[in-house]
């Protein structure tokens, strides 16, 4: 296989590890790395494919990465907010609102 | 003819820019000013006040350039200049316009002393903004992200709340979960046709002929899930009840009504402008997802107890509405979309004042008979209540119902007829949890003396609902240039398909 396609099967592997983490864990901050993982993996699609298409995907990751950092700031602050109330980050307990 | 810009040369690029850089530039202004004064609630208005005029002289500007006609000059840019971004941006900052005289009384009411609100609320408002003008697939996810990421904490603004944290962590985990299927979908297209340009993916398409190559298939299902969670499509629905139950009114009618009026605009400029050649493939997919949203919505719509919950889910069935004018793919379906998201806009944001007005002890816990004898004691909000759920309805005479009868006509002329007869019916239904709340306030009476008398509209909140009440009447009855502009806002958005790349 060449190095392209390998690059791409590996992320969508990591991106498939990313989703069963979100679906699977309880734990706000591990589904939140999960989530991290998932932009991640796509980031090295990004990479892959602007190997051979141009430097377009190579300036979107940048933006990606900057946006996961916001949404870092955001939601970790966000998991802090809900923390002090419920004294848990365990979504499971975390069901004022039941669906 | 229109107004020339040519987006090469700086002075070009600022003009086609406009409305988003004199947003940004009052949104700086309003951050500067809340960092000095935020000790009291007359700091608090200030800000509102602000806000609002920022907001509208932005909406004056976007009617400038719609006026003018600006077009671009050259084909390919990352900025869209048609009328399809001129009449959303017009509608998201109506719909922000509105939020924020909504909010002007209510967080006062609430003792919610955070000047910051009004700046997240401008933020939100730029980054809709960008989703509308963006003719890129980098400038359409940013512009999500600005904007979801100032509703991550609108709505767990109200610190003091439980519900309140809850409804962001669940709207922040699987907002950022579908931007990675987003995402996703993003690279693959880049993957399958070397370009990010939604015009140039189209000509890439066409020429290259990948109408069903397996990458790019893959990546409109991707885009597809991402957006369907955006807009709160069955099955991706599930966060709506939640989040739209436990976040503050105000910032429930802006979810419900500009947030997901900007992700279907960005759905609708992907899929027609960069997608068209693929249409056999997403239109199917379309069709299923707005047949399983407009019955699930429904239905369980029927059996809730809480107005806050029924209107959640309402909005649910209003979003498998709207994927129905997109399933019929043509430009008329984008005409019907526009008046549909503006007369929706009004209708949600009428009905969530109100809401907000009755709910003086908590409007998460209003029942529908809660507003038993309203008619009586609070005869104006009630007949303007009616007006909201009549139009939700699409009761004749009302917006709602013109907007219905385009979403309809767009889908019979794509001989859909079996999507038509449903959404006929889904309406129907829609009648079993819409008129129950005209009942309770006619025709049942109120259960203690005191009943309605600490609810009200307060200050600016009046204007809302008149406003959206008298709109909504005027565009049922007289609809004829309202429809005019919808038609001209959707022309020219599907690339002719035999068009030769000229750069």
């Amino acid at each position: 296989m060449d190095l392209l396609g390998s690059a791409l099967a590996v992320s969508a592997i990591i991106f498939s590890l990313g989703v069963a983490g979100v679906l699977l864990r309880r734990n706000a901050i591990i589904v939140f790395m999960s989530i991290e993982l998932m932009l991640n993996a796509v980031n090295l699609s990004f990479i892959a494919l602007a190997q051979q298409l141009g430097p377009e995907g190579q300036v979107f990751v940048l933006f990606v990465m900057a946006v996961a950092a916001a949404e870092a700031v955001v939601g970790l602050a966000i998991i802090i907010a809900i923390y002090r109330h419920k004294q848990t980050v365990n979504l499971d307990k975390i069901n004022l609102l039941s669906g | 003819m229109g107004m020339a810009i040519d987006v090469t040369t700086p002075g070009g690029f600022v003009l086609a820019l406009l409305p988003e850089l004199v947003l940004t530039c009052w949104m700086l202004v309003l951050l500067v000013a809340v960092a000095w004064r935020h000790r009291d609630e007359g700091d608090q208005q200030m800000a509102g006040q602000l806000a609002l005029m920022g907001l509208v002289s932005t909406l004056l500007v976007v009617l400038w350039m719609w006026v003018k006609g600006a077009y671009p000059e050259t084909l390919t840019g990352m900025i869209a200049l048609d009328g399809f971004r001129y009449a959303t941006s017009a509608i998201f900052l109506i719909g922000a316009i509105l939020v924020v005289m909504l909010s002007l009384g209510y967080l006062g009411r609430e003792r919610i002393l955070v000047p910051e609100y009004y700046v997240l609320v401008m933020l939100a408002a730029i980054g809709m903004l960008f989703m509308a003008s963006g003719a890129d697939l980098i400038v359409i996810f940013l512009g999500l992200e600005l904007m979801s990421m100032a509703i991550y904490v609108l709505a767990g603004i109200d610190r003091r709340s439980a519900f309140s944290a809850e409804a962001a962590v669940k709207y922040f985990l699987l907002g950022a979960f579908a931007s990675g299927f987003f995402l996703y979908g993003i690279a693959l297209l880049y993957g399958a046709t070397g370009t990010t340009n939604l015009t140039q993916m189209h000509y890439q398409i066409v020429t290259l002929g990948l109408e069903t190559n397996l990458m790019l298939l893959a990546g409109i299902g991707m885009l597809l899930i991402g957006f369907g969670f955006k807009v709160a499509a069955v099955p991706f629905h599930m966060w709506v009840p939640d989040v739209y139950d436990g976040a503050p009114t105000p910032i429930t009618a802006y979810m419900a009504a500009a947030v997901k009026a900007a992700a279907f605009t960005a759905l609708i400029r992907v899929l027609l402008h960069a997608l068209g050649a693929s249409d056999a493939v997403w239109m199917e997919i379309i069709l299923w997802l707005s047949v399983i949203t407009m019955i699930v919505g429904n239905l369980i719509a029927l059996a809730q107890t809480h107005l806050k919950r029924m209107l959640a889910y309402s909005s649910i069935g209003h979003a498998g509405y709207i994927l129905a004018a997109l399933a019929s793919g043509s430009e008329r379906g984008a005409a019907a979309f526009l008046f549909y998201i503006l007369a929706y806009t009004l209708m949600t944001l009428g009905s969530f004042a109100i809401l907000a007005a009755v709910g003086t002890r908590g409007e998460r816990d209003v029942r529908i008979d809660d507003l038993s004898g309203l008619a009586s004691r609070r005869p104006w909000m009630a007949l303007a209540m009616t007006v909201f759920m009549l139009s939700l309805l699409g009761f004749p005479g009302t917006a709602g119902f013109i907007g219905k009868w385009l979403v309809l006509s767009a889908v019979v002329s794509a001989d859909q007829i079996v999507l038509a007869v449903l959404l006929v019916i889904a309406s129907m239904v829609s009648a079993g949890y819409y008129l129950p709340v005209v009942m309770a306030m006619y025709m049942k009476s109120a259960p203690s003396e005191d009943a309605h008398s600490g609810s009200g509209l307060i200050g600016a909140a009046r204007w809302v609902v008149g406003i959206a009440a008298v709109l909504l009447l005027l565009l049922g009855v007289w609809p004829n240039r309202v429809l005019d502009m919808a038609a001209d806002g959707a022309e020219g958005l599907r690339p002719a398909p035999t068009r030769i790349l000229t750069d």
